[in-house]
Formats: C-alpha cells, structure tokens, sequence
C-alpha cells in the first residue's frame, strides 16, 4: 500500500515540479518567478523526504533541512531585492 | 669560517650606519669604517695562509640537489681583489665622511656602500658559480643605489636605470653562460669546473657559453659596444665614482675574465674576441676622454680605456700577459682612486668640474697640485711610477704577440697611439685645472681638510713605491693571484729596466706622441665638433621607449580586457586539444550496464536543462538569470543526493545560496538592463563555441561514466577508519589525507576576503534610486514579519550548523559546510534587521576571526611536531563518555574547527562588508 501511495506522490510532486518550472518561465513578472523558485525549493524537498522514505534511510533529512533553510533565504533576498534594491542595508 | 664572516660582515655592518643615522655624522662614519676594518682584518689574518701557497675555503651545503652551496674560496686571484676592495673601500668610507654635505643622508649612503661591499667581496670570493652570479647581480642592484643616490636629480635616476639596465641585462646573459657551463662540468663548484676545463673547451656548446660569460663581463667592464652607461653613471656622488669606477664593480667583469681565464681561455675564439674588443675600447675610451670637458668624464672614458687594456691583455692570455693584467688591474685601482677623489676634492672646494672653467689652481691648492701630477704621473706611464712598469709590460706583450699573422704589426702601433692619447688626456687634467689661466669660480677655492686629502695621500704614495720596488711591494700578491690565473707555480718577475728596447721606445714614443696631441688638441676638438654626437642617454631612452610602446601595443591586442574573447580563445584551444583525443575512442558508450530512468529523474532533468537554457536566454534581464541559476544549484544537489554524494549535495547547496546573496548584492550596483550589443556574427561565434564545448564535456563525461575504471577512491575507502578515525570518507579526506591542501585553502580564502574587504573600503558606487521600471524603492527598511521570522531562524540554525560540524567527521558534514550555513543565518540577520541592528548585538570584527582560523588550523598541523610525527599528523581515539557514549576525539576536529571559523570570517568579510558599504554611503533621510 505504502509503495503505491509513494509511487503516486512521486509523480504527482515531478508533475508539481515542471508546473513549477512553467510559472518559472511564464512570469510575466519577477514577483511569480521569485515564487515559482521558493516553490520549487518546497517541492524538491518534499521529493527528498520522499526519497528517504522510499530507502528507508534518514540521511536525505539534513540536505532537505538545509534546503527548507536557505532556499528560505534565498527567497527573501530576492524578495528583499525588489523591495529596497539593496539586500544588506 | 673566518672567511665566510669577512663576506658576511659588510651584509650585517649594513645595518650600524642606519641604526646610528641619528646621531652625529662622525659616529655614522665610525660605525661604516669599523665594519670596513675588521673585515680588513680578518682578511690580513688569512693573508699569510694564502701566500704560503694554500687556499682557505669555506663550505656549507644549501640546495645540493642543484648544486648550490654557499661555498668561499680565498685564492691568490681573491686574495688581490679582495685586499684592493677592503682597502680602498676604507679609504672611500673616510673620504665620503668630508665630501658628504649635510643634507645627505649619511647612513642609507654608508649601507649602501657597505652592501656594496659586501657583495663585491662575495663576486670575487665565491667558490660556486651559482653564488657569484648571485652576488655579480647584488652589486648591479647596490650600485643602482649608489649611483641614484641623489634620487633627487634626474640624471642620476637616469643615469642608474640605464646601468641597471645594461648590467642587468649582462647579469641574465651570464647566468646562463653558467649555466651552460655547470651543465658541461656537471657541478658549479670552482675546483669542478677547473677540472673540467680541456671538455668544455672541446664542447660544441662551448662557443655560445663563452659568448654568453662575455657579454657578462663586458657590460659590468663597460667594455665595447656596452661602454655608454659609465660616463653616465657619473652623476654618483664622487666617492661613489671613485669606489665603484676605479677599483671594483668594473673590475668585476675584469675579475671574471681572471677567474673564467683557466676554464675558457687560450683558445681562438677567446683570443680573437676579447683582444679585438679590448683594443676597440682602449682606443674608444682614450680618444674620447682627451674630448670631454666634465672632469669626471674624462676619468670615466680613462677608466674605460683602461679596462680595455686590462682585457686586451686577458685576451692574449700568454703567462707575460696575464702577470700585466692583475699588474695593471692593482695600478689601476690605486692611481686612478686617487684621481677620482682628486676630482671629488675640485668639485668640492671650487664648484665646478668643467674643464673649461677651471684654471690657475696651483697657487690655492698646491698640495693637491701635487698629489694631482703624481697621479696623473702614473695614469700616463712616466718612469718610477707603479703605471709606467705595468704599461711597458703591456707593450712587450704587445709587440711580441704574432696573432694575426702578417698583419700582426697593427697592434703595437693601435696600443702606441692608445698610450698617446692616455698621456695627452692626463697632462689634460693637471694643466686644465692647475696652471693655465685662472677663471673666475662658484666657490672661492682654498685646500680641502686635511683628512679628505690623507686617502689620496696614502694612494698616490703606493703609486711611487710600488714603481720604485716593485718586487719588493706586490710581487707576494701577484704571485699567488697569478698561479689561480695562470695555473701551477708562476713565476713573478718585474723589472724597472729592460735596457734599450723597442717596448722602451713604445713609451718614449706615446709620452712625446702624448705631448704633441695635447699642444694641438684644439685641432681635434674640432675635427670632432663635425660629428653630431647624439647624448648615450637619449639613445639608450629612444629605444626603451620603443620597445616599451612595442610591447603595450602587443598587450592591448592580447589582453584587452574582455571576458568573452578570454573564455573564447581559451575553449577553443580546450577544443584543440580534447577533439583529437576523443575521436580516438571507438565508442562513446562503454561497457558498464545503464541505469534505468525513472520519472523523477526524467523531470529533474527536464528542469535542470529548462533552467540552464533559461539562465542564458535571460542573461539581459539579470535577476531572472540569475534565479534560473539557482533552480540548475538546486538540481545538481539533488542529483547529488540521487548518486549518493550527500556531502557533495549539502556543500553544493550552501556555497549555492551564499553566491547567489552575493551576487544580488553586487546587482545593486549594476545597470539594471543590458542592451543587446552583441553582432550576430559574434553571436554566432559563441553559440558554435559553446555548444562544442558543452558537447564535447558531456561526450567524456558520458564516455567515463559507461567504462569501468578503478581510482584512489578504493585507498581512501580502505584506510578512512584505520588511518583517521572518521567513516566520513569526505571529511576525513579534507582534514586528514590532504589536510596540507585544505590549510592552503582556507590561506587563500583568509587573503581573498581580505583583499576584497580592502578593495571596498572606500569606495563609492553609483545606487540607483528606482528599480529597473523606474519605481522608487519602498520607504521600510525592514519588514516586521521578516524581523520576527529570521530572528527565530539563527538559534535554529546556529543548532544545526553545530550538529552538522560534530558529526562531520563520521557522517556527512563538517567545518566547511557548518560554516557557511553560521554565515549564511548571519546574512539572514543582516538582510532583516540591518547593519546596525547586528553591530549593536554582535560587534567582533571578521577579519581576525578568520585569522583565529587560520591560526587555529596551522597549530593544529604544528602541534604534531610536539609529539615528533610529521605536519599535521592527526591523531584520535574513541572514550566512553556518560550519556553520550562511545566518542571518537580526533585532533582532526580542531583542525575542523580552524576551517569553520575562516569560513565564517571570510565569508561575512566580503558580504557583510559589501552591505555596509552602502549603508555608509546612502543618504539617511529616505525610508526610516
């Protein structure tokens, strides 16, 4: 049962991503492809979670904690660049 | 060892001078001649070893693997060098003391003298080829400090790059002559390369080592073609003149010739060029001394005529020949020192060295008239004195040789004509400046103090002694100098009379010769004035200018400061080399069974590439390319983790995100649109290029992934747990197996950041006001849902990034990653609460925390020395802590923690730094 719902959940979060990937390229503005990228960065880690369920391994969790941390700061540097147009003020 | 003290000792005395340069010009003077004389003495304590026949010599390996040792000889050839630099550089040091006026800076001259010395002792000592040239390249730079030494004026600057230049450039020509001839002999030490002499002279490289040593020695002897930079080099202070122009760094080049003579000479080529080129010069430099008005001048030229006599003589190389040649080298050094200070002593009390103004000095200065004829004596070769025995020796040798066949008459005759001239310039110097009819002068001329007149006393003295009794004054100095030159036990024979003979009438000839060319030397000035004679100074200046336009011209076509044709020529020449190499494999797919393509693979690398061609289809828009390069970071981190590389996946994430920070901040500064500038044609270019490069990469990418291959990762594998006490493979390859690479790595990350942090201080970039639509930034500074957040996220991540470093060394981790997620949370507090905000809180400065890191780590690797294993052995063991358990404790970590703390440094050095450099800058007013 486990195997079949991972399965879909695969491919439903690889569906996510190449939507993702299509808001990315679309835009129009930086607005959404700031938040195309913030939801790809969520959407890779929910794949890693994923993985390491399907492994039964815990060491995909520090990589998918490392990217909930800076893809986080990445975003709110982009954001804090539209905002003020200097980042470190 | 007492010799290698006496080299030493004008090196470390160097100091003395500077260290007392505030106090009197007395104690200056003391503290430059007390070095002066206790290498005098320690050089009289090995005299009498060295004359009894044997030769000191001193010894200590330095690179053995290339035949470099500090090794020192004291030969009989050494022995007079030695004794001529020793002595008259002690009669300078007292001269220098009266003729430097106040306004000099007495104690950078006497370093430099003293270096000067010290390296001119070194030339003629040295026991290894290797070191003289080092030493023969020490004198070019010391005399280069000498000559500039009033750096105020502008031809003693010119006048000292142009012999630095020439002498310079002779100093690269005899390296390599050394080189070619260590190569033959397979060894640069003396006694070596003497043995070897019969194979290098049969060597077919023969030919161009001699040619190369020549040059060598002929631009430091100023010998023809290379004679032009001496005359200049007169704009030296006068005892720098009469130091280095009289007895030594011209001699140099004389010396290597004496040295050179057993290993080079006797042969045609030898012969053939170092007499022609000696003779050439004699003539030269006598011909235009006779013409110069500059006092000095004309001493310059004289000294250049007789450096050529002294290599005329090298060059016929007979056993008479060379016995003349050290002769004249001692006679040469004495009189024409003197005459140099006698100069000096002119300049000094009158003002002025312009033969044309100078006149009638007789009745103010009449003991320095006299010193001035018996030096002058000597320099034109009358009877009794030290010049006329060494110049009669030179005319038999003249008259003797049968070199050229039938036409062997003509050297006799040039050297007769060369004497005349030598005497006509002499008598020129003592009636210009003494009788004639006096002129009206700058200074009221009146005899110098009596101490500025002693050195030249003492010098003039020897002139008329050692002309007088010759065997009884050098003969125990030339016959040892004569046996290192000559080879085994050569006999010194010099006589005061040979009886009517025709050398005798060679001399009767050149002094009356000398006389008449004098009486009707107004003649010959004006013959001369009809040749435009253009000013060395301005030639040597033409042609440097030439070859450095020529050279800016190639440089601005090669580097012209765009990446683009960097990155194209480099791929291309990538494309050069790779293509060939790959169309050589049969195959592109190897032997090893393909994995499966999942559908998360499938779309990961659908995005992967979507975003690659994003980033360059965007690059006008540079935000966009840039958060495409992000979407390519992340994917190749997942790809990492996919193939199970998770350190790769983490370092790969963090170093990601920080560059992207970094980059957003240097976007600030930075025009917000790029116009489309490029031609289609280039274009074009660059899509070829780049497309066959990235082909080409991902074809030997491919090719290697498909073949089995076995690397060193199975030994790093093997010994990760028994060598280094970590299962992180990747960490313990960091901290341990290549530790030293990682110590370097931080080193330049430290340097980097640092010259970054310098290269920002001050500056000043245009801010843009608007974003790139024009918009005016909005008025907060830092959002209240931001503060809150990122102050909950830094305690967070501070845990992490320690956990992360803890465990670094077993599981994936470590100092490098931990370090950047501390830097990148701190960035998060710097984004969101502002510069201030942080310095208020967290006020330490980064630079030293990155140097605490590099310290850090480099105790680490020296700490091992305590325990007597190598550099940075580490060392571990596992104890049974409560609680936690079973902990491993590696020194490893210490080192980890060195590579932390630098990361952390250097990265919030360039970020946090580029930050505060608007804050400073922008105005206060907007926003609040």
């Amino acid at each position: 049962m486990l195997t079949t719902v991972l399965q879909f959940a695969f491919f439903m979060f690889s569906v996510a991503l190449l939507l993702n990937l299509l808001r990315f390229f679309r835009g129009p503005d930086l607005l959404d492809r700031i938040l195309a990228l913030d939801t790809i960065y969520i959407n890779s880690l929910a794949l890693l979670i994923l993985l390491g369920m399907w492994h039964h391994t815990s060491f995909y969790f520090e990589a998918a904690l490392l990217i909930a941390m800076l893809g986080f700061i990445g975003t709110v540097a982009a954001a804090k660049f539209l905002l003020r147009g200097d980042i470190i003020e | 060892m007492y010799l290698a003290l006496m080299v030493a000792l004008p090196f470390l005395g160097a100091i003395a001078p500077l260290l007392v340069r505030h106090h009197s010009r007395r104690t200056i003077s003391y503290a430059a001649g007390a070095v002066a004389v206790v290498s005098l003495l320690l050089l009289g304590y090995l005299t009498p070893s060295v004359l009894a026949g044997e030769v000191p010599q001193f010894l200590a390996t330095w690179l053995p693997q290339l035949g470099l040792h500090v090794a020192f000889r004291l030969d009989g050839l050494s022995l007079l060098f030695a004794a001529l630099i020793l002595g008259i550089g002690l009669l300078i040091i007292i001269y220098a003391h009266f003729y430097l006026s106040q306004h000099d800076d007495a104690g950078r001259f006497y370093a430099c003298l003293l270096l000067f010395m010290g390296s001119m002792l070194g030339i003629v000592t040295a026991d290894n080829l290797i070191l003289l040239w080092f030493f023969w390249e020490l004198t070019s730079i010391s005399s280069f400090l000498l000559i500039g030494f009033w750096f105020h004026q502008s031809n003693a600057r010119r006048g000292a790059r142009m012999a630095l230049a020439i002498t310079g450039a002779g100093g690269l020509a005899l390296l390599a002559g050394i080189l070619l001839i260590g190569n033959i002999a397979g060894s640069y030490q003396l006694d070596a390369v003497f043995a070897a002499a019969d194979a290098i002279r049969a060597h077919s490289l023969y030919v161009p080592a001699l040619l190369l040593v020549l040059i060598g020695a002929f631009t430091k002897s100023a010998q023809f073609p290379f004679q032009f930079w001496l005359p200049h080099a007169m704009a030296a202070p006068t005892p720098v003149s009469a130091y280095l122009h009289s007895a030594t760094m011209v001699k140099a080049g004389i010396f290597l010739l004496a040295r050179l003579f057993p290993v080079l000479g006797g042969t045609f080529e030898w012969f053939t060029i170092v007499t022609l080129v000696g003779l050439a010069t004699m003539l030269f430099g006598a011909y235009f001394a006779l013409l110069k008005n500059d006092l000095k001048g004309l001493l310059a030229f004289s000294t250049i005529s007789h450096l050529g006599l002294i290599t005329m003589l090298l060059g016929l190389g007979t056993h008479g020949a060379l016995l003349a040649a050290l002769f004249h080298i001692l006679n040469h050094a004495t009189f024409k020192a003197g005459l140099f200070m006698i100069a000096g002593i002119i300049d000094h009390e009158t003002g002025s060295r312009d033969l044309r103004k100078l006149g009638g000095l007789r009745k103010a200065m009449p003991m320095t008239m006299w010193l001035a004829m018996i030096t002058s004596a000597a320099m034109a070769g009358v009877p009794l004195l030290n010049g006329f025995l060494s110049k009669e020796m030179f005319f038999t040798e003249a008259y003797q040789q049968h070199l050229f066949g039938g036409l062997s008459w003509f050297i006799p005759v040039l050297v007769t004509l060369g004497a005349m001239l030598s005497v006509a310039y002499s008598i020129r110097f003592v009636y210009d400046v003494f009788f004639d009819k006096a002129h009206e002068l700058p200074k009221q001329p009146h005899e110098p103090p009596i101490m500025m007149r002693v050195p030249v006393l003492i010098l003039a003295a020897l002139c008329i002694t050692v002309g007088i009794a010759p065997m009884i004054m050098v003969s125990g100095f030339l016959t040892p100098a004569l046996t290192s030159v000559a080879g085994a036990d050569a006999e010194v024979y010099i006589a005061l009379w040979h009886g009517f003979n025709l050398p005798l009438l060679m001399s009767v000839l050149a002094l009356l010769g000398g006389i008449i060319i004098y009486l009707q030397r107004t003649e010959l000035f004006n013959f001369n004035r009809q040749f435009d004679i253009r000013d060395a100074k301005d030639v040597f200046a033409g042609i440097v200018s030439r070859v450095t336009r020529f050279c800016d011209n190639l440089m601005q076509r090669i580097e012209t400061g765009s990446l683009q044709r960097y990155m194209a020529a480099l791929f291309i020449l990538v494309l050069v080399f790779v293509i060939p190499e790959l169309m050589n494999i049969s195959a592109l797919t190897g032997s090893r069974p393909q994995l499966d393509v999942d559908a998360i693979s499938l779309s990961g690398a659908i995005i992967l590439m979507a975003a690659a061609f994003g980033a360059v289809i965007f690059h006008r828009q540079r935000l966009t390319s840039l958060l495409m390069l992000s979407v390519v970071g992340l994917m190749v981190s997942l790809v990492f983790i996919q193939f199970s590389a998770p350190d790769l996946a983490m370092t790969q994430l963090v170093v990601e995100v920080v560059s992207i920070l970094l980059m957003i901040l240097a976007l600030f500064f930075m025009p917000q649109r790029i116009p489309r500038s490029s031609t289609g044609g280039r274009v074009a270019r660059d899509i070829l290029i780049a497309g066959f490069v990235g082909g080409v990469v991902g074809s030997i990418t491919f090719a290697l992934l498909t073949r089995p291959f076995s690397s060193i990762s199975d030994y790093f594998l093997a010994n990760s747990v028994p060598g280094g006490g970590g299962t992180n493979v990747v960490n313990v390859i960091l901290v341990d197996f290549r530790g030293f690479d990682t110590l370097g790595e931080i080193t330049v990350l430290a340097i980097a950041a640092a010259g970054i942090h310098k290269l920002l201080n001050n500056l000043r970039p245009f801010m843009p006001s608007g974003d790139v639509d024009g918009r005016a930034w909005h008025q907060v500074k830092h959002p209240m849902m931001l503060q809150t957040i990122s102050q909950l996220v830094l305690p967070l991540a501070l845990m992490v990034s320690m956990y992360i470093f803890l465990r670094g060394h077993n599981l994936p981790g470590g100092g490098f990653i931990a370090g950047l997620v501390t830097a990148a949370a701190m960035i998060l507090q710097y984004m969101a609460n502002g510069v201030d905000w942080v310095k208020e809180r967290f006020n330490y400065n980064y630079q030293s925390l990155a140097a605490i890191g590099v310290l850090i780590a480099s105790l680490t690797g020296v700490g091992s020395w305590l325990f007597g294993a190598n550099f940075l052995t580490s060392w571990f063991t596992y104890l049974d802590w409560p609680i936690v358990g079973k902990f491993e404790i590696a020194t490893a970590i210490l080192f980890d923690l060195g590579v932390y703390l630098t990361v952390i440094g250097a990265t919030l050095m360039i970020l946090a730094n580029f930050g505060q450099m608007t804050t400073r800058h922008r105005p206060r007013q907007e926003g609040h």
